[in-house]
C-alpha cells in the first residue's frame, strides 16, 4: 500500500488526529509569533534603560508605569487617542448606515456591484498615498481652500489639526464599516419585514424594532475595525496632525525609534491592549461574534 | 527522578533564557575595536545614517564609481533618531553616521562607535584647529570621529508675508503669528528657547543654553507651552518644513540653511537670518560603528568627503561651513562668492559665536551637579508637545 493511501486511511479512522494535523501549524504560528511577542513586550515593560549608554537594564521595576500614571501628559494623550477613535467610529457608523442600507435593500443586480466597487476603490491605492493626498487637500493653499475661495467663503484652517485627523481617519476606515454592515443587512429575510408590517408596525417602527436589532452584530463588528485601526495608528497623526496631536502610537514610536527607550514604549503599549480587551468584551455582549 | 528534575530545570532555564532574549532585542553594545591600521580593499557596500542633504548623488555617485562601495542611505531627522539607529539590531546594521555634537558623546559612552586612526585621514591636518580634536568627538586624546561641516540654526521666513524682515527670535513666540510658525520636533529645541530667555530675562541666570537647572527649565517650559498654540506643526524631517512653507501653511520657522536653499531653488519667496539673540548650531562628525561590517569602505568615504572638492560641494548644497580650510578656494570656483557667504574664511571668531549642540548632562560646566540631563529634556519636550 502506498504511504499516501495509508496516511489517508489513518486520518479517516482517527478524526482527532485529523483536527490536530490541521490546527498544529496555525497554532505554532499563533503561540510563537503572537503570544511570545506579547509576553516579551509585557516583560520588557518592567525593564529600564541607562540614559547615557542606552543599554537596557533587565529587572523588575514599576518605574515606567509610575512615570506614565504620574504625568498627566500621557493621560491626555491616551484620552485623545480613545476619544478620536470613538468619534471616528461614530461618524463612520452614521455614514455607513444609509449607504449599506441602499446597497442591501434597494440596489438592483447592476447597481450593487457598482456600489461595492466604489466602496473598495480606495483600498486599491496605498494608505500613505491617500493620507498625503489629504494633506494636500487640507493645506492652506490646498484644494479645499481653493474651492471655498471660489464659492466666496472664508478660508478654512483645518490642515494639521485634530479635525484633519478626524476627517482622514473617517475616510480611511469607512469601507471597513460598510462591508460588515451590508453583510448583516443583506441577511435579514424580507419575510420578517413583511410580517412586521402585516402586524401593523409602521415603517419607522419596523426599522427600529426589527432592522436595527438584526443589523446590530454587523454594526458592532464594523466598529471593532474602525475603533482598533484608529487606536493603533501613528502615521496619520504624524502626517496630518498638528501640535498636540500625538497618539499613543506616536509616543511608542518616538520611544522606540527616537529615544531608544523600549521598556517605556512597552509599558505604554499595554494600555491599548487593555482598552481593546474591554471593547471586545462589550462587543461580544452586543452579539458581534454570534455570526462567526 | 533526579535526572528528570534536572531535565525540567534545564528546560525551564532554556525557556527563561529564550524569553529574556526575546525581551532584549537590543543587546549589549560591543566594546570598541582597535582602530584600523591601514585601509584595505573595499567591502563593496556602505550603510550610512545621515542628515537629509548629506549623501547627495552629486558626491555619492562619483564615490561609488571610484571605490566600488555601494552606498545605502538612511536619513534621520534628529540626533536622537541617529543614536537609536546606530544602536538598533545590536549595532551592526550601519557603518557610518554623521552625528552632531549632541549625539557624539552618547555614541562614545555607549560604545557604539570605534576609535579612528587619524593617520589614515590625510585631509585632517588642513582642518581648522578647533575641529581637529573637539571635546565632542575626542575623549582623552582618542579620536572617535572626523569632523565634517558646521553651521547655525536660522530663522526662516516668507519674505512676502512677513514684513518687515524679522531680526529677533521673538516673532516665533508672538501671538500675532498664531498658526504660522513651525519649529523642529526635537528636545534640543529647548536650547533655542533657553538662549532666547538668557537675553530677554537675564534674571534667570542662564549662561549656557545646554546647562539648565530645574527652575530655569521650568521657565523655558512655560515659554514653550505658550508657544504651542501658535505652532502649525512641529516638523520631524526637513522636507516637512519645506512642504509647510511651499503650501503656505507656515511663514515663520526655526530651520537650517538647507531648507532656505531648497525653497529658494523652488522659487518660494523665503529668506533666513541670524537673530540678534544669537543662534544654536551644529558641528557634525563622521563616526564609524563599533561593529561596522564595512570599515574599509567607511574610511574611504571619510577620506572622499573631506577632500576640498566634496567639502565645497557639501557646504554649498546645505549652506554650511566646511572643516577643511582648503575648501574655500574650491567653493569660489564652484559658486563665486560662496566661501565668504558661508563663512569658510571667517575663522575662529565666527565659530565661537554659535552655541553648538551638545548633550545636556547632570554636571554643569561650573562644577555644580544640579543641571538636568538629556532624559529630563526629553520628558520636558513630551510635556510641551502635550
Amino acid at each position: 500500500m502506498p504511504v499516501s493511501a495509508s496516511l489517508t486511511g489513518l486520518l479517516w479512522r482517527r478524526p482527532a488526529l485529523r483536527v490536530a494535523a490541521l490546527i498544529s501549524l496555525p497554532a505554532v504560528w499563533f503561540v510563537l509569533f503572537y503570544l511570545a511577542a506579547l509576553a516579551a513586550m509585557f516583560i520588557s515593560s518592567f525593564h529600564t534603560v541607562d540614559e547615557l549608554s542606552g543599554e537596557i537594564q533587565p529587572g523588575w521595576t514599576l518605574d515606567n508605569f509610575r512615570q506614565l500614571l504620574g504625568d498627566w501628559t500621557y493621560g491626555r494623550i491616551a484620552l485623545r487617542t480613545i476619544g478620536i477613535a470613538a468619534a471616528v467610529t461614530l461618524t463612520d457608523g452614521l455614514l455607513a448606515w444609509p449607504f449599506a442600507y441602499v446597497m442591501a435593500r434597494y440596489a438592483g443586480p447592476r447597481l450593487r456591484p457598482a456600489l461595492m466597487a466604489l466602496v473598495m476603490l480606495p483600498l486599491w491605492s496605498s494608505y500613505l498615498a491617500r493620507v498625503y493626498a489629504w494633506r494636500l487637500i487640507l493645506a492652506h493653499d490646498g484644494a479645499l481652500n481653493w474651492l471655498l475661495h471660489g464659492l466666496g467663503l472664508p478660508a478654512a484652517s483645518i490642515g494639521y489639526s485634530n479635525w484633519a485627523m478626524w476627517i482622514v481617519f473617517t475616510y480611511l476606515w469607512l469601507p471597513f464599516m460598510i462591508l460588515p454592515l451590508f453583510a448583516s443587512l443583506e441577511r435579514i429575510p424580507p419575510s420578517l419585514l413583511e410580517a412586521s408590517s402585516d402586524l401593523g408596525a409602521a415603517g419607522w417602527r419596523t426599522f427600529r424594532r426589527v432592522i436595527v436589532p438584526l443589523a446590530m452584530p454587523g454594526l458592532v463588528a464594523g466598529s471593532i475595525f474602525t475603533f482598533s485601526l484608529t487606536l493603533g495608528d501613528y502615521i496619520t497623526p504624524l502626517l496630518v496632525g498638528g501640535p498636540g496631536s500625538d497618539f499613543i502610537g506616536n509616543v511608542v514610536y518616538a520611544n522606540v525609534g527616537v529615544s531608544n527607550n523600549i521598556p517605556f514604549a512597552a509599558a505604554f503599549a499595554v494600555l491599548p491592549l487593555l482598552v481593546m480587551a474591554g471593547y471586545l468584551l462589550i462587543a461580544r455582549k452586543l452579539g458581534a461574534f454570534d455570526a462567526l | 527522578m533526579k535526572v528528570s528534575m534536572s531535565c525540567l530545570t534545564r528546560a525551564a532555564r532554556m525557556a527563561a533564557a529564550m524569553i529574556v532574549t526575546l525581551a532584549l532585542p537590543f543587546g549589549q553594545a560591543a566594546s570598541a575595536a582597535e582602530p584600523l591600521s591601514a585601509i584595505g580593499k573595499g567591502e563593496g557596500a556602505l550603510n550610512i545614517v545621515a542628515w537629509e542633504g548629506y549623501a547627495q548623488d552629486d558626491w555619492v555617485k562619483p564615490f561609488e564609481a571610484k571605490t566600488g562601495c555601494k552606498v545605502n542611505r538612511k536619513y534621520a531627522g534628529s540626533s536622537d533618531e541617529m543614536v537609536a539607529l546606530m544602536r538598533s539590531g545590536g549595532g551592526g546594521q550601519y557603518d557610518l553616521v554623521s552625528a552632531s555634537g549632541d549625539a557624539t558623546l552618547r555614541l562614545i559612552y555607549g560604545h557604539n562607535v570605534q576609535p579612528i586612526n587619524i593617520a589614515l585621514i590625510p585631509a585632517w591636518t588642513n582642518f581648522i584647529p578647533a575641529l581637529q580634536g573637539p571635546s565632542f568627538n575626542t575623549v582623552k586624546g582618542v579620536h572617535y570621529g572626523v569632523s565634517y561641516e558646521w553651521g547655525p540654526n536660522t530663522l526662516l521666513y516668507n519674505t512676502q508675508k512677513v514684513t518687515p524682515a524679522p531680526t529677533s527670535w521673538s516673532v516665533i513666540y508672538d501671538e500675532a503669528n498664531k498658526g504660522k510658525i513651525t519649529v523642529p520636533d526635537n528636545p534640543i529645541q529647548i536650547a533655542d528657547a533657553a538662549l532666547y530667555l538668557s537675553k530677554t530675562t537675564p534674571s534667570l541666570g542662564i549662561t549656557d543654553p545646554y546647562e539648565l537647572t530645574q527652575p530655569q527649565m521650568d521657565a523655558v517650559v512655560v515659554l514653550l507651552k505658550k508657544q504651542r498654540p501658535l505652532i502649525r506643526k512641529y516638523w520631524a524631517l526637513a522636507s516637512d518644513e519645506i512642504d509647510l512653507f511651499r503650501n503656505g501653511d507656515a511663514t515663520l520657522g526655526a530651520a537650517w540653511p538647507y531648507q532656505t536653499n531648497t525653497l529658494q531653488a523652488a522659487k518660494v519667496p523665503v529668506a533666513d537670518t541670524l537673530p540678534t539673540e544669537g543662534v544654536t548650531g551644529w558641528a557634525d562628525t563622521w563616526m564609524v560603528s563599533a561593529k561596522s561590517p564595512h570599515p574599509n569602505c567607511a574610511y574611504e568615504w571619510i577620506n572622499y568627503v573631506t577632500t576640498p572638492y566634496v567639502q565645497a560641494q557639501q557646504a554649498i548644497y546645505f549652506g554650511e561651513t566646511p572643516a577643511n580650510t582648503l575648501a574655500c578656494a574650491e567653493m569660489d570656483k564652484q559658486q563665486a562668492g560662496s566661501c565668504k557667504q558661508y563663512h569658510a574664511d571667517a575663522g575662529a571668531s565666527y565659530f565661537d559665536q554659535i552655541h553648538f549642540w551638545k548633550t545636556p548632562l547632570k554636571a554643569c560646566g561650573n562644577g555644580q551637579d544640579n543641571c538636568l540631563d538629556y532624559g529630563a529634556w526629553q520628558r520636558a519636550w513630551q510635556e510641551i508637545k502635550g
